[in-house]
């Protein structure tokens, strides 16, 4: 519990970081809030208005103590698109992205994972090469792009799976909302015709966002469990004659996932910002779509939202990693 | 083959080749010796030598270059060079231990040692989960492991270099195994600790029979520790006779060396500089039938004619033709 | 000159050996050639529209088909190298210049210099990256050097630590003391004798964040930061043709794509190998 808690105080400079970072973005940069709120035909006049209305006209430090004390309160200002408060609409589209993300992540790591083990179990075969060129081609791809290309493929020549056009078709409505998650709802709800619909929605956004997860993490799964393998202490658990599925398995493997877990830090920075991509391509009704939305109709707030909201989900999510991989490894737990 | 009804294992000219970039390496060539029951034969030379590949090709643990090009080794009734990789596994950990250098890398760091034991127990002794955990508290016990109860939770970051070689012994003993094989089982260890080890290892191949072989560069402690000694030089066996017959009368040039560099047997083959030269490069083409014949101060024109293993008493064998 | 020989035969056993590093080099010559002579190789006027020739699939006339306006696929994709490398290449420079600079004071100095570079660092890596490049596009302002200026800051940290990184060791093998005890000032150790060191891994650096660097600004135009309409650009042209993609016409979307990722994985082929020419032991 004390290192729960310690842990937590460790991300608090991270978090300060992203609020500073977000604010001098926002408030203190020429392209300044007060001319998106006015508009473009907007007089010098109506800009001096709004600005003493936003409290823009302030000084700095005064301006900064009020916008941490919106944030405590939760108040990220309005969305002039959808004439809501930013906090309310990222609340209800959280859960769109979140859903969309993880089942990239799950995709991922279920093939990247067995890939890269057989790579590195079957140095130099025909697995490890298959390995190699997915790896290097699977960073090069640009996530949009074979967005596009699944659903040409999938949607428009196959008609195996439907149009890239949200989280359900438009025959079927939400379920009721318990997490927010449409798989997790209509399961409990029992609505398995919604739950289906849902699925086939799913699928070619999280492949994208899988194939996009897939590279690094096959790499680093590879070169890490090489390096495991090498290790004198599996010598000794062969000369000790474990199965071995003993010894690729608790052995190696364990070992190995270590870096793998440290490196989904990285993989998570990646997959978060693809995910703004990927939501635009299947108008998925994401955080990242609303932020593009708002981008193009130069609305700020939301945009600010959004990034405060993305880092801070960032900042939790690496130190979620930081706690699996203390869980995982008595040497990070009892070391420090 | 009939060999001595007390021996565990009997290795026949084992030859064992490594493919690398610059061509094929005979890394050993026809090494042949034997270990009796609860006899310890010492494996000595200078790094490079040959002794722990020696050790792998019986387990059949070379790595994916190293293969094995002939002989034979006759342990218990089996072929351990022709059995099967299925074979092979159910033979080691437990009809043959092996205990390695550096104990603290060569167990698992994320897993505690109880378990660790443990495994080798399910695996070997059949247990299920529960006893195989009592059993392996009682090994660690065995092995002289103060509150074993407690420190089977510990991981080996958290225990001292002797410790974790305890550990290993333990690991390498749970399933009793006829023949121990321990690779510079000391080396790392405070001389208090090495000798606490090789204690431990001297009860258990007396109270079980159990044949070992004590692969070090050590000429001291093979001379304490073992009943015969095998004096390895560029992947041959030079010379091997019994420990005392081989302290007093060494035949080889090579063996001679060592021991006129340490005469009271105190020292280690690290420190030796009176052997000229290194280990010749075994990639060379035109490598002499007696590798040994370059650094040589006794050698005659004979020594071109290929190697030959003479028993010039009984016991006692040299591979030279002109022995001291 | 001595000293080129031999990593230039290393450089040549490199290419013969791994015929993939080759066919990089080659497709890096073509993606330069088009990127400084795309607009007078380019069969068409890249923003010439014509409607009676609207979404015509690929032909011996129009080798990438023709997009909504009747503009030549092929034409566009060839003139946008320029635009889209040329990002890449400036902000990579860029952050060669400010990243290299402060990772080699952070590792030379150490102490506050280093702290502050530190924090600096770790404040950029405290967001996801491409969603702070967004930010800093957004705040601002939608323009070219600030799609440049954000690419560059994103990339930031992993040039500082490899910078620090080298320069710890360099300083750390004793030769600095050496060249301090011989009378040059700081400045001039960490020019003269620092800099030259670290530089080969510093351009291998270079060459793998060419190909993040160009996603990363094809990206952001993707989502309509950066350049705008009907200025020919990859990212752009795929969202253009990321809505004639339901209805089948797959070219307008597709080839602008595709000369996207091959762009990106030549550049990725082409750092992999620098790599192993610079750096062999780091093959993985």
């Amino acid at each position: 519990m004390a290192g729960l808690l310690l842990r937590l105080a460790g991300s608090l400079p991270a978090l300060a970081a992203v609020i500073v970072v977000t604010f001098v973005l926002t408030r203190v940069l020429p392209g300044d809030a007060a001319t998106y709120f006015a508009g473009p035909t907007a007089s010098a006049e109506s800009i001096a208005q709004i600005k003493a209305m936003l409290g823009l006209d302030r000084p700095l430090p005064e301006q900064f103590w009020n916008y941490i004390v919106a944030l405590f309160h939760g108040n990220l200002g309005m969305s002039l698109t959808t004439g809501q408060p930013v906090l309310t609409d990222l609340a209800a589209r959280l859960p769109a992205s979140a859903e969309l993300t993880l089942c990239g992540l799950f995709v991922a790591i279920g093939i990247a994972v067995p890939l890269g083990i057989a790579a590195a179990v079957r140095q130099g075969k025909m697995v490890d090469h298959v390995c190699r060129v997915l790896v290097t081609a699977g960073v090069s791809l640009p996530v949009f792009f074979t967005g596009l290309l699944l659903v040409y493929v999938f949607y428009f020549r196959l008609s195996w799976l439907p149009a890239p056009l949200g989280r359900l078709d438009a025959f079927a409505s939400p379920p009721p909302t318990v997490t927010g998650f449409f798989l997790i709802d209509a399961a409990i709800a029992g609505e398995w015709e919604t739950w289906r619909s849902a699925a086939a929605q799913l699928i070619l956004p999280a492949a994208t966002l899988g194939l996009f997860a897939l590279a690094p993490i096959a790499r680093i799964t590879r070169a890490s469990m090489l390096a495991v393998l090498g290790a004198e202490f599996i010598r000794t658990a062969r000369a000790s004659g474990l199965s071995g599925v003993t010894v690729i398995i608790t052995y190696a493997l364990r070992n190995a996932l270590l870096p793998v877990i440290t490196t989904l830090g990285m993989v998570f920075s990646f997959l978060l910002g693809a995910n703004v991509l990927v939501e635009k391509v299947f108008a998925w009704p994401g955080i990242g779509s609303y932020a593009v939305e708002a981008l193009i109709a130069s609305d700020g707030a939301p945009v600010q939202g959004f990034v405060l909201t993305m880092a801070i989900l960032y900042v939790l999510l690496n130190l979620t990693i930081d706690m699996v991989n203390r869980a995982l490894d008595p040497r990070a737990r009892r070391g420090s | 083959m009939m060999a001595a009804g007390a021996n565990v294992l009997a290795v026949d000219g084992l030859s064992v080749a490594f493919r690398t970039r610059a061509g094929t390496v005979a890394a050993l060539d026809r090494v042949s010796f034997t270990v009796g029951k609860g006899e310890t034969l010492a494996l000595v030379g200078e790094s490079g030598s040959g002794k722990s590949v020696t050790a792998y090709a019986l387990l059949g643990l070379l790595d994916a270059a190293g293969r094995v090009t002939g002989g034979s080794a006759s342990f218990e009734g089996d072929d351990l060079l022709r059995a099967s990789p299925r074979e092979l596994a159910s033979i080691r950990g437990r009809r043959v231990g092996m205990i390695f250098q550096n104990p603290r890398a060569a167990l698992n760091p994320i897993r505690p040692i109880g378990r660790q034991i443990a495994d080798v127990l399910r695996r070997h002794a059949g247990l299920g989960p529960r006893a195989a955990k009592a059993a392996a508290v009682e090994k660690l016990r065995e092995v002289g492991i103060p509150d074993p109860a407690r420190r089977a939770a510990a991981y080996p970051f958290e225990l001292s270099g002797g410790m974790c070689q305890r550990v290993m012994i333990a690991i390498a003993v749970a399933a009793s195994p006829a023949l121990l094989i321990a690779d510079e089982p000391t080396t790392g260890l405070d001389v208090t600790t090495q000798a606490v080890a090789m204690d431990i290892m001297a009860r258990l191949a007396a109270e079980n029979g159990m044949g070992t072989i004590l692969i070090t560069h050590d000429l001291a402690l093979a001379a304490e520790r073992s009943q015969r000694i095998a004096v390895m030089h560029a992947g041959h066996i030079v010379e091997d006779a019994p420990t005392a017959e081989l302290l007093a009368h060494p035949r080889h040039p090579y063996t001679r060396g060592l021991l006129a560099a340490t005469p009271t047997a105190a020292g280690t083959l690290d420190d030796l500089h009176s052997v000229p030269g290194g280990l010749p490069d075994l990639r060379r083409a035109d490598l002499p039938p007696c590798r040994y014949a370059e650094r040589c101060e006794r050698r005659v024109p004979g020594c071109d004619d290929p190697l030959a293993w003479r028993e010039l008493t009984p016991g006692h064998l040299v591979a030279c033709w002109n022995p001291a | 000159m001595k000293g080129l020989a031999a990593p230039l035969r290393h450089a040549r056993f490199v290419v013969t050996e791994n015929p993939v590093t080759g066919f990089a080099l080659a497709l890096f010559i073509l993606f330069i050639v088009a990127a400084v002579f795309g607009p007078s190789l380019a069969p068409h006027d890249p923003l010439a529209s014509n409607t009676a020739q609207a979404l015509q699939p690929p032909s011996g006339q129009y080798w990438f088909g023709t997009d909504q306006l009747g503009r030549d696929i092929f034409s566009r994709a060839l003139v946008a190298a320029r635009l889209d490398i040329g990002i890449a290449a400036a902000s990579v420079a860029l952050v060669f210049a400010m990243g290299g600079f402060a990772g080699l004071a952070s590792g030379f100095f150490g102490g506050w210099t280093d702290a502050l570079v530190g924090r600096l660092s770790d404040t950029i890596m405290a967001f996801p990256l491409f969603v702070l490049a967004m930010a800093i596009v957004a705040a601002l302002g939608n323009t070219v050097p600030n799609i440049v200026l954000a690419t560059a800051i994103i990339n930031f940290p992993l040039y500082v630590r490899v910078a620090r990184a080298e320069t710890t060791t360099r300083r750390d093998a004793g030769f600095v003391d050496a060249a301090r005890v011989a009378g040059h000032r700081d400045m001039g150790v960490l020019l003269g004798q620092v800099m030259p060191n670290i530089m080969p891994l510093m351009v291998v650096q270079m060459s793998l964040t060419m190909g993040y660097a160009i996603l990363n600004a094809a990206g952001l135009s993707f989502i309509g930061l950066g350049v705008r309409p009907p200025t020919p650009e990859w990212g752009i042209m795929v969202a253009e043709g990321a809505s004639f993609i339901v209805s089948g016409e797959w070219w307008v979307a597709l080839f602008p794509g595709a000369t996207l990722m091959v762009a990106v994985f030549c550049f990725n082929l082409l750092g992999d190998g620098l790599r192993d020419i610079v750096d062999p032991r780091r093959r993985t």
